[in-house]
């Protein structure tokens, strides 16, 4: 797999629009003969990361499997913007069956397709952090240590976003949640907690683990493509800002989860058998934190009503040891 | 062919014999020696090309299942007790997808206090989820009734759980006729979904369903196990016929013709019923007894005419009745309105031998009018005592 | 009906003496149910196990409470309280153990008792010399056929071979059948004493 290097400079980002690449280098989703698996009119909210990731996931792994392709996703957004009775946005074979059970109903689908000799039809789920990170952790893991033939795909936006924004074990320190309120005398979530879920994947030992977002979309595909062409058990983790609950415009969702990117405080990487393979440099000298965290309303009780110089700089010290520890440091220092 | 056997390894084989596509497994006592047999026969190549998946929890192993029902496999679990209770979650699910799994349930108590013994908790706990339920009078008949579980299953597309007892019935050994693989592949075509994941034809399954159309799902749940009701005993005889025995699928009466005194049970005690009923029958006394087999779907009208005329009815329930009259008590008297009295007995709770002499006794204080609604058979006063509580 | 009761403790193949009872009955064309008495696995803990033996279909599943025949695999179980409660006079009782019955302390419970239905059987050391472990259960089913007389000791061998197989098997067999010369001759002694 050739990774695109795009190094268009565009609207003072490295945001690249399609059409100024050569059509053989366009993403699968600008192709005309993208499967357009979750299709248009559903009801995410605007600026939904988890959406649009969902679609470049989905059809990315389309293509991969050629079109043979079947869904499983957990209880949360995805499933409850998509399938509003009698309607439905999937344009695959597609099951939902609980929250906490998604990976597990994954490795039933792998399992009957073995049983039946299928070697041809491909497997993948999804859920958002709630459903991958806490309640269908055990599941997934199960998923994992069985080896079971399924890409999972968790689309992180940091809380329980469906339920009213509520803390889940992937929202970040100093987050204000509905149940991390931005009140007393350590506001937000606390620091020292959560998981890391992509390293435990990591930790499995599994043909592929990936991090990717929904700012680098050629990138976003490539790690589909790349899980797509190994079996086994495999695990992609996607940061997909949400504005509803990040407290964030609707049109810096894509500038969010650059900036997340580009701070160091989610560091893209691709894990193979156990071991990192691959981690993506920063372009530029990494983005202090705060122009990452100042967009989001969920951080603002550390600019209001006073500066907490103290947070900001336990958050700058996590993006400085991501950096130290994937080795961000950027291709231009 | 018959075999002197153990319940689990009968249950075992004859699900080999209905040709399971996935089967998946987490241990719990006394659930394990079914799932150990399958795995040796999947290890040896005795299940084909079956996928015999070992999981983390009860839950994922239900929820494989599901999985893979819903991509068109004929799927099989078992489990019992806290293993129950913590797939109860997708119970509710399987059973609202309609997907036509069996698992074997091997009845066990629920805990606190833990307590590996049988009773009818676990299964009766989840009475509402949307499962059917058959419940074994013997190994021959828990054997039986899984073929029957898997044909009335797929036809109505509503899961089924059969409820062995634990221990008593799954450790015990004893004759069984298993059914030849070809009289059950005679009896139970290849499973043809209703609906299945398929690229070739995609379906969304397990959609959101609004306050304007849940009302109308559950409605047709509901007539939907009526019809279940109504193939279950046509299905049974069409079994029965091709292995040349019975196989009672809604209840089995004995004794009952005359009888003043019905004695109602679900099980393998049922066996032992059956003998106290000789022993009074012998004695002049006119007592009979119907061993309930379908739980759910309710056999309403079959409780009536079993009911009708009788001076009364005594219910021996082996769950607890925390709070209430005992469950099928409760369902028995909501069936016959202003019927006669029925009495409930919880009796063999958490591994409790029911005895004959212990039966015998309650029936006798029942046709003396001594029974109350509700009793708790060979209850240890001095126990309750001893832990400074009064009886 | 013909209802026997082991005692023993995990490990020593109680559950596997009582289904190897049955299947022999069954194999005579006869009926039976063996049922164990349920706990958790654990090694050296006291195992009970049931059998049943019927000229018709068995129905009831209580545990059996008045046994015909006692069997006692592990001789230290015989001072566990109530070990042999319920076993009427003319009861059949098998110890395993290498001391004669006068000797084990336990004529108390004897008293009611056909001395020619009591035996000791060194179940324990038939073993060893055959299996070359003191695993007793093969050994004290030959002692119940020749004692009680219910079982053909053929069909007892033929259920332990079904049940073992093999070498093993084989070696189960001669215990079993060591054993039930051992018993046998000790009644013919006692007969002609």
């Amino acid at each position: 797999m050739t990774t695109q290097r795009v190094k268009f400079y565009q609207v003072g980002s490295f945001a690249v629009g399609n059409r100024l690449l050569d059509p053989e280098q366009r993403t699968i989703q600008s192709g005309p003969d993208r499967a357009n698996a979750l299709t248009s009119g559903h009801r995410a909210c605007r600026g939904c990361g988890e959406a649009l990731g969902a679609r470049f996931v989905q059809d990315a792994a389309m293509r991969a499997a050629g079109g043979k392709l079947i869904s499983v996703n957990a209880t949360g957004c995805l499933e409850v913007f998509s399938t509003p009775f009698p309607e439905t946005a999937w344009q695959v074979p597609w099951i939902h069956s609980l929250f906490g059970n998604a990976p597990s109903v994954a490795s039933g689908v792998a399992a009957a397709l073995r049983a039946k000799g299928d070697t041809r039809t491909r497997v993948l789920g999804q859920g958002g952090d709630g459903g991958t990170v806490d309640i269908g952790f055990a599941s997934l893991s199960g998923m994992f240590e069985r080896g079971d033939d399924v890409l999972f795909v968790c689309y992180d936006n940091g809380g329980y976003m469906n339920t009213g924004v509520q803390r889940s074990g992937a929202t970040p320190p100093a987050a204000r949640t509905a149940t991390t309120p931005a009140v007393g005398p350590a506001p937000g979530n606390p620091f020292g907690q959560g998981k890391d879920a992509a390293r435990i994947a990591v930790a499995h030992r599994i043909p592929y683990v990936a991090t990717a977002t929904v700012a680098d979309l050629h990138d976003l595909e490539d790690k589909v493509t790349a899980a797509m062409e190994l079996h086994g058990a495999r695990y992609l983790h996607v940061l997909v800002p949400c504005p509803l609950g990040w407290g964030s415009d609707a049109s810096e969702t894509v500038k969010l989860a650059r900036l997340a990117v580009e701070t160091g405080l989610f560091p893209l990487y691709e894990a193979r058998e156990g071991r990192i393979a691959a981690v993506t440099r920063l372009r530029r000298g990494p983005v202090p934190v705060e122009e990452y965290l100042r967009p989001q309303k969920r951080y603002r009780h550390l600019f209001e009503p006073e500066r907490d110089e103290a947070t900001l700089d336990r958050l700058q010290s996590i993006a400085d040891a991501n950096i130290d520890e994937y080795g961000l440091a950027s291709e231009e220092s | 062919m018959r075999e002197q056997i153990e319940g689990s390894q009968a249950v075992a084989r004859t699900v080999a014999s209905c040709r399971p596509d996935v089967v998946c497994a987490y241990p719990i006592s006394p659930q394990t020696h079914i799932v150990e047999a399958l795995a040796v026969l999947a290890r040896t190549g005795k299940l084909g090309a079956a996928q015999f998946v070992n999981v983390e929890s009860e839950m994922a192993a239900l929820s494989v299942a599901i999985g893979a029902s819903a991509t068109g496999a004929r799927t099989y679990t078992a489990t019992a007790s806290q293993g129950l209770l913590f797939m109860a979650e997708a119970l509710y699910n399987a059973a609202g997808l309609g997907l036509p799994i069996v698992m074997t349930v091997a009845n066990r108590a629920i805990g606190a206090p833990i307590n590996i013994w049988n009773d009818h908790s676990d299964s009766i706990s989840q009475r509402d989820s949307g499962w059917i339920q058959l419940y074994a009078l013997d190994n021959q008949h828990a054997a039986d009734l899984h073929p029957v579980a898997y044909r009335l299953a797929e036809e109505v597309s509503v899961p089924v759980m059969v409820c062995v007892d634990g221990f008593v019935l799954t450790h015990a050994v004893e004759p069984v006729d298993l059914a030849e693989p070809e009289r059950v592949d005679a009896f139970l075509p290849p499973f043809r979904p209703r609906q299945v994941l398929d690229p070739a034809d995609p379906v969304t399954i397990g959609a959101m369903v609004g306050p304007e159309a849940y009302t109308e799902v559950r409605y047709l749940a509901h007539t939907n196990a009526k019809r279940a009701l109504e193939r279950l005993p046509v299905l049974a005889a069409d079994y029965a016929a091709r292995v040349d025995r019975s196989v009672p699928a809604i209840a089995d009466a004995y004794r009952a013709v005359g009888a003043e005194t019905l004695v109602i049970a679900m099980g393998s005690v049922v066996g032992t019923l059956e003998d106290t009923v000789d022993e009074l029958r012998g004695e002049g006394v006119g007592v009979g007894a119907l061993g309930l087999v379908a739980f759910r779907p309710f056999p309403v009208d079959v409780i009536r005419a079993a009911v009708a005329g009788r001076e009364r009815v005594v219910v021996l329930e082996r769950a607890q009745p925390t709070g209430s009259t005992g469950v099928i008590g409760t369902e028995i008297r909501a069936a016959v309105p202003g019927g006669p009295p029925i009495h409930s007995v919880v009796a063999g709770l958490g591994g409790r031998p029911v005895t004959r002499a212990s039966l015998k006794a309650v029936i006798e204080a029942a046709n003396r009018g001594e029974l109350p609604e509700l009793s708790f058979m060979d209850l240890d006063t001095g126990l309750i005592e001893a832990a400074g509580s009064r009886p | 009906m013909f209802e026997t009761r082991i005692h023993g403790r995990g490990g020593q193949g109680v559950v596997t003496a009582a289904e190897m009872l049955s299947l022999a009955a069954f194999i005579e064309g006869r009926f039976a149910q063996a049922i164990p008495s349920f706990g958790s696995e654990r090694t050296g803990a006291p195992v009970i196990a049931y059998c049943r033996i019927a000229d018709f279909r068995l129905r009831t599943r209580e545990p059996v409470s008045r046994p015909d025949a006692l069997i006692i695999q592990d001789p230290t179980l015989r001072h566990v309280g109530g070990i042999f409660d319920g076993l009427p006079s003319g009861g059949y009782l098998l110890i395993n153990s290498a001391r004669p019955i006068e000797m084990l302390g336990i004529d108390a419970h004897l008293g009611h008792l056909h001395r020619s239905r009591v035996k000791a059987l060194n179940a324990g050391q038939i073993a060893r010399s055959h299996l070359g472990r003191p695993l007793p259960n093969t050994a004290l089913l030959g002692g119940f056929a020749a004692l009680t007389g219910q079982l053909a000791l053929e069909s007892v061998l033929e259920a332990i071979r079904q049940t073992f197989g093999g070498d093993v098997g084989e070696a189960n067999v001669r215990a079993a059948a060591e054993a039930y010369r051992q018993v046998a001759a000790k009644s013919r002694d006692r007969r002609h004493a």
